[in-house]
């Protein structure tokens, strides 16, 4: 009897530390959800910014001593988990905020994710985020600038870019810089794609540049998935504005580029805020019609050696193409978030939100150019900054402020 | 009228004639058969690729990609009709709707697959410099695609009500039986409708390549239109999808430079909404 009573308990035991193996088994990976577009009209914007994040896994989970100012670069895996490695399970967002949302809810429910970033698209970043927080789980957005994203008072929902009001404060400082310098600068137009991102970067601009006393002339706002642009650019073409601010995605950079030429039709102040215009293959497609193009940007490579330096050399290994400023914020995004799963030592939601809203990374452990990575109580990233850059043979060189350029700014613009 | 009015007419105009070119192929397959191609706008994008291909490979511009890119999908049309068409015709409306919609995401992911969601672009100076006329300029690539396209669409609608070959595919769409009693082979005809039609597609997208990106998802944008000329225009009939081509195109311009781009297609589609309510069978078509 007692036998039997001890083979059933030496069984019991058995079954338990199996229990406990597999739990432990368990915790060896994070799994983190990232929802970007991968198919539809953003698909090789979002394809690249998937790039980044594969390298950015690779970067935690290998050893990579030549990085060593970057969290948890130079060991293996999470040494606040044991060692855990990081697995990414991608969805696509398909350039639609309701495919988006279905897929944030998939990666919750099913596969079980303990963390989400995403969706490049603000007006997919608005749903997407939405199911996050019903959830509970922890959602980063490392691209997204619609200022209202971090008005819902949201408690699990953070933000490591600079947002629209950032960028139109450095528009408006720069054109008046240019102005004073003698540049012909009295009047100005936005053109924005009609969506989150589009309409409310043109407001935040719009509200900014009338307390500066700048003087936008005309907003054009259109749809991006347009098949023909050029009533827009002889809408521009008549009233002739010195300066244009476009606010795009990348198939209708692509049209505006080509338009512009065709319609032999140029400002003297030609900018473009990132998206879009930052895409890689709009770059390699256009770069040579838009030469001079101001842009704003978050990263730059700096000189051989530096983290940027060798971040994008394997970026470029593994893609052929230089690490473009949405792909690199992406890439800090997800660096930051994995940082704070480290710190929690947990995949609980409610710690590793705990850990996220006491990250304080400086300026020399982020990718980017920010200043480092801090949220405030709404999840914003209180030290993210951005920098000018201007397009010369289809490369952004840094031109302002002063003390991060890398060359003079040149204009009046010169197009192609 | 000023200068840059004229230049917003010209370029409808011309991008109006595009608009017909491809909607023609898709009112051709649904005069003979009754079958709509949800396919049509990857059939498109399939051409633009062939273009960019053309010109990678072998340097060559639209002389050498508009025969290869007719040939290639013109190929395409006639193996969808065989491999796939044919069998779903014999099954219920949805299945015709599905089947073609099915080979629309094929072709699509195939693209994504072989070509990467890069967008591409062929040259900007692929037929040198722009036409000046006074103050209009006339790019060179949007001025072979229009007046290509009227030539091509004016070509189809001939070939269909003055040749033979025409009359036996208008005889196997009003009465399939009825020809095969005279003797016309209903399959080869339907075939030959789905190689031309494509063939068409194909000459529209190396146009279209010229002027415009390359993605895999281009056919998506570029098949709304296509959808919205053919009903306008009326179902099956070439000279209508020609007439509301240019219609759409001019009032696309006119509203997005009058009232401004994001109200373009309410005014389009309120006009759209008001000839079926007044000719469901469109302009031109067949009540």
């Amino acid at each position: 009897m007692l036998g039997r009573a001890s083979a059933f308990f030496a069984f019991v035991a058995t079954l338990m530390t199996f229990g406990l193996l597999a739990q432990a088994n368990a915790q060896e990976t994070v799994k983190i959800g990232a929802i970007y577009p991968l198919s539809g009209n953003a698909a090789s914007a979002g394809t690249f910014s998937k790039a980044a994040i594969e390298l950015a896994v690779d970067i935690v989970n290998n050893a990579h001593p030549e990085l060593k100012d970057i969290p948890l670069a130079e060991g293996q895996g999470l040494p606040g988990l044991k060692g855990a490695k990081i697995s990414v399970v991608f969805a696509d967002n398909q350039g639609t905020p309701a495919a988006g949302q279905n897929q944030a809810l998939r990666l919750i429910t099913e596969e079980k994710v303990h963390a989400l970033i995403g969706a490049y698209q603000s007006g997919i970043t608005v749903t997407t985020s939405a199911m996050a927080e019903r959830h509970g789980i922890p959602f980063i957005t490392p691209e997204s600038v619609a200022s209202n994203l971090t008005e819902r008072g949201f408690k699990w929902f953070f933000r490591t870019t600079p947002v629209a009001g950032d960028f139109a404060r450095a528009y408006s400082t720069f054109i008046k810089e240019q102005k004073a310098a003698g540049q012909k600068a009295d009047t100005i137009a936005v053109v924005n794609e009609n969506t989150e991102y589009g309409n409310s970067v043109a407001s935040v601009i719009r509200e900014v540049f009338a307390k500066d006393g700048l003087n936008i002339t005309q907003v054009i706002p259109y749809s991006a998935n347009t098949t023909d642009v050029q009533p827009q650019v002889l809408q521009m073409k008549e009233k002739n504005p010195d300066v244009v601010i476009f606010i795009s995605y990348t198939s209708d950079a692509i049209l505006y580029a080509k338009t512009m030429k065709d319609l032999n039709w140029k400002p003297s102040i030609m900018i473009a805020d990132n998206a879009g215009f930052n895409d890689p293959s709009f770059v390699s497609t256009s770069g040579a019609l838009v030469d001079g193009l101001i842009n704003r940007s978050s990263f730059a490579v700096g000189k051989p050696g530096s983290v940027s330096a060798i971040i994008n050399e394997m970026y470029k290994k593994k893609t052929g193409h230089d690490l473009d400023d949405p792909s690199a914020r992406a890439m800090q995004g997800f660096l930051t978030m994995v940082e704070a799963i480290n710190r929690a030592g947990s995949t609980e939601p409610a710690k590793i939100q705990a850990a996220l809203k006491a990250t304080d990374l400086k300026a020399h452990q982020v990718v980017t150019g920010y200043n480092g990575v801090k949220f405030d109580e709404k999840g914003q990233n209180v030290l993210a900054s951005s920098l000018i850059t201007q397009l010369r043979n289809s490369v952004y060189v840094p031109v302002w402020p002063k003390d991060k350029a890398a060359g003079d700014v040149k204009l009046p613009y010169k197009g192609w | 009228m000023s200068s840059i009015l004229l230049q917003v007419i010209v370029s409808g105009l011309l991008i109006g004639a595009v608009y017909a070119l491809f909607a023609s192929g898709l009112t051709l397959i649904w005069g003979m058969m009754n079958v709509i191609n949800f396919a049509h706008g990857d059939f498109v994008m399939l051409a633009m690729y062939t273009a960019f291909v053309v010109w990678t490979a072998f340097g060559g511009g639209p002389l050498m990609s508009i025969p290869i890119a007719a040939i290639v999908l013109a190929t395409v049309g006639i193996l969808s009709y065989f491999l796939l068409v044919r069998h779903v015709m014999r099954g219920p409306m949805i299945a015709q709707i599905l089947g073609t919609f099915g080979l629309a995401l094929l072709l699509r992911y195939s693209a994504f697959w072989y070509f990467g969601s890069n967008f591409k672009t062929l040259p900007d100076n692929i037929l040198g410099p722009p036409f000046v006329i006074g103050d209009i300029r006339i790019d060179a690539p949007r001025l072979l695609a229009g007046t290509l396209g009227l030539v091509v669409t004016i070509l189809l609608h001939l070939l269909l009500t003055r040749t033979a070959l025409g009359s036996r595919m208008l005889a196997v769409s009003e009465d399939a039986t009825a020809a095969q009693l005279m003797g016309i082979r209903p399959e080869r005809m339907q075939a030959i409708a789905w190689g031309l039609s494509a063939a068409s597609t194909g000459i529209a997208g190396a146009l279209i390549a010229t002027f415009f990106y390359t993605s895999p998802t281009v056919g998506e944008t570029l098949a709304i239109i296509a959808f919205v000329t053919v009903a306008f225009g009326g179902f099956g009939s070439v000279p209508g999808a020609l007439v509301a081509g240019l219609v759409i195109g001019v009032l696309e311009a006119l509203s997005a430079y009058w009232i401004g781009p994001v109200y373009k297609d309410v005014i389009v589609y309120t006009l759209f909404v008001l000839v079926l309510w007044t000719r469901p069978q469109g302009l031109m078509g067949k009540a």
